[in-house]
């Protein structure tokens, strides 16, 4: 008698529970289409339709804040992309060294310096941000010929922990009888690295890359410490300049800017979606 | 006996095996060693100048007077002021702190709560659920953003759209950026907005607990509320200890949104003055960057004890299925 009700029910919930997560996606999407719809509007929609939908299309706020500033906004993309792409290099490459280094080889201390590693995972990079801009203004590099080697030096030199832990964690995986047959074969350790670890590692440098664009994009903290000219700037530290001009008429550029600068991040999105969710699980949980 | 006297103990001539039938492993294990070291290397460099080096000094400079216009050699010595003037001088530092608190202890279980909720909506095999799953993972990749920060604020203007949403249903909203009381209360929402990166580790948590400990308690009787609480909740705790570590001290540091919103003065009145955005302010607007560093320094000892707290404590709520110590 009592299974009858049960038996019955799932069809019932199934589609309460597809209203509640449709519900819900509308109002997590909302903001992203409403964004959208605001760099299309003209300046006085922008204050008296706060609707979805611009009445009169107004594309000319992308080409208003392209150029509202002295530098053009494709500059600050190009800047962007320079630190970001870079950012993926120096990452991927150092955060592999350290990671075959220390979830691979035997040597001393390895255990000293894994637990070390992973203390700076949870190291906020609000700490250490004043004495690093002193250190970097006292070499000269800060607003100088190279303004971004503040930004970039660090990622070259694997101090992003969490890739570090990632590829350990994933190296994990690759079956220790390869590197032993390398090794038999006369392979030393670099030989192993080179033709072992290396073209195994493929996923987990992917991940690696696709997180450290995708964050140094969205970056705004450092760039804004290290960043001091315009034309330096990048897209999220030129974004801001936006609002210290309160004017209405540049709000409708400042949103067309802002739909630009997600873009990259959006398309990123749709082409290894798959990878980033997965991606976030195997840094945490299962070893 | 002859062994006694190993030759290999007289002939030891290389420099490392200690013995000769094991001469070989040694040999790779110096290579190895070296290696080890050669890989580590940009790591290392980068833990001393990046990271330590830094750190020391940053200690050092929060006894201090230091601005960045006089030169490092003419530093003064302060002893503990800028502590003092932290602790009990500074309104504006037990603000931030204030502030500070009230955002992560009510953002980050709301957050948390919210991807749980989607997460158990979501756990069922069915076709679509990588669709939800993407979508809702995808706040999570834009929301740290200046320009999503941008979008916020003035979706929560007076004539934004979240008060035409309440206007449908004859309420009338408030300018909920410029209002000190309300101002922080949006960067929670813009931060529970981003509860996508939780809820996948919370599905693939979900995904672990084996389905036969739900049929044992269905058939003991226990319903929906029972199976969630006995089952669901003990098998999900090293993954909600684990969002729960992540996410608080993540909320600690927001930064970019209380930037934008306020334009970088913590505003309206100090509303949103979150403590890395007073470190900033002392550090980078008010060139006090002795001052910004005893802040730094509070704030890495005051996420330590936070963290070990939650370790501390984990012990008695989190249940490790795998692990039998303890």
């Amino acid at each position: 008698m009592t299974t009858v009700p049960v038996r019955r029910r799932p069809g019932n919930r199934q589609a309460l529970r597809l209203v509640v997560l449709l519900v819900i996606v509308a109002v997590v999407l909302y903001p992203l289409f409403w964004m959208l719809g605001t760099s299309v509007k003209s300046p006085a929609e922008i204050v008296n339709n706060v609707g979805l939908l611009p009445e009169r299309f107004t594309p000319g706020n992308y080409l208003d804040g392209w150029t509202n500033f002295d530098v053009g906004f494709g500059r600050f993309f190009l800047n962007s992309a320079l630190v970001s792409g870079l950012t993926v290099v120096g990452n991927a490459l150092s955060c592999l060294l350290a990671a075959y280094a220390l979830g691979r080889l035997r040597f001393r201390l390895r255990k000293l310096w894994f637990t070390v590693m992973i203390g700076t995972l949870l190291l906020p990079g609000h700490v250490l941000i004043v004495p690093q801009y002193i250190l970097f203004r006292s070499l000269g590099l800060v607003g100088g010929d190279w303004p971004y080697l503040p930004l970039l030096v660090p990622q070259f030199l694997a101090t992003e922990a969490f890739f570090v832990f990632l590829m350990v964690q994933f190296m994990r995986g690759i079956p220790r009888e390869l590197d032993e047959a390398a090794t038999i074969d006369g392979a030393s350790p670099y030989g192993v690295f080179r033709h072992v670890i290396l073209p195994l590692s493929r996923p987990a440098l992917v991940t690696t890359a696709i997180f450290s664009f995708i964050w140094t994009w969205n970056d705004f903290f450092r760039q804004l410490v290290f960043l001091s000219n315009l034309e330096d700037y990048t897209v999220p530290v030129a974004l801001t300049l936006f609002i210290d001009s309160t004017s209405q008429s540049a709000v409708g550029p400042m949103f067309a800017m802002s739909v630009l600068s997600l873009l990259p991040v959006f398309l990123f999105f749709l082409a290894f979606q798959r990878m980033l969710v997965e991606g976030i699980n195997t840094s945490g949980l299962k070893g | 006996m002859a062994v006694t006297t190993a030759p290999g103990r007289t002939s030891r001539t290389g420099p490392v095996g200690p013995r000769p039938t094991r001469r070989g492993a040694g040999r790779v294990r110096l290579g190895e060693g070296l290696a080890g070291y050669v890989f580590l290397s940009p790591w290392l460099i980068g833990l001393m100048g990046v990271t330590a080096i830094p750190m020391l000094l940053s200690l050092w400079l929060s006894f201090t007077d230091y601005d960045i216009l006089t030169p490092l050699s003419e530093v003064r010595w302060v002893g503990l002021a800028n502590y003092e003037r932290m602790f009990t001088a500074d309104p504006s530092y037990w603000h931030a702190v204030r502030v500070t608190l009230t955002f992560a202890l009510i953002a980050v279980p709301l957050k948390l709560a919210a991807a749980l909720g989607v997460a158990l909506l979501l756990n069922r095999a069915w076709r679509g659920v990588g669709l939800f799953r993407s979508l809702f993972y995808l706040p999570s990749l834009l929301g740290g953003s200046v320009a999503l920060a941008i979008v916020w604020v003035n979706m929560f203007n007076r004539d934004g759209a979240f008060n035409s949403f309440l206007a449908l249903f004859g309420v009338e909203g408030l300018p909920w950026v410029s209002d000190p009381d309300w101002a922080l209360e949006t960067l929670m929402v813009l931060a529970i907005w981003q509860f996508g990166a939780p809820m996948v580790i919370f599905l693939a948590g979900l995904k672990q607990v084996p389905t036969e400990l739900y049929e044992a308690a269905a058939v003991d009787g226990a319903g929906a509320w029972r199976r969630f609480r006995a089952v669901t909740l003990p098998m999900l705790s090293p993954v909600i200890f684990f969002n729960l570590v992540l996410e608080t001290i993540n909320g600690f540091q927001g930064f970019t949104a209380a930037f934008v919103l306020s334009n970088g003065t913590g505003g309206p009145v100090d509303s949103t003055l979150m403590y890395t955005l007073k470190l900033y302010i002392s550090g980078f607007t008010d060139l006090e960057m002795g001052y910004a560093s005893a802040m730094a320094w509070v704030f890495l000892v005051a996420i330590g004890v936070v963290t070990a707290v939650f370790f501390s404590t984990g012990r008695f709520w989190v249940h490790y299925s795998d692990g039998d110590d303890s």
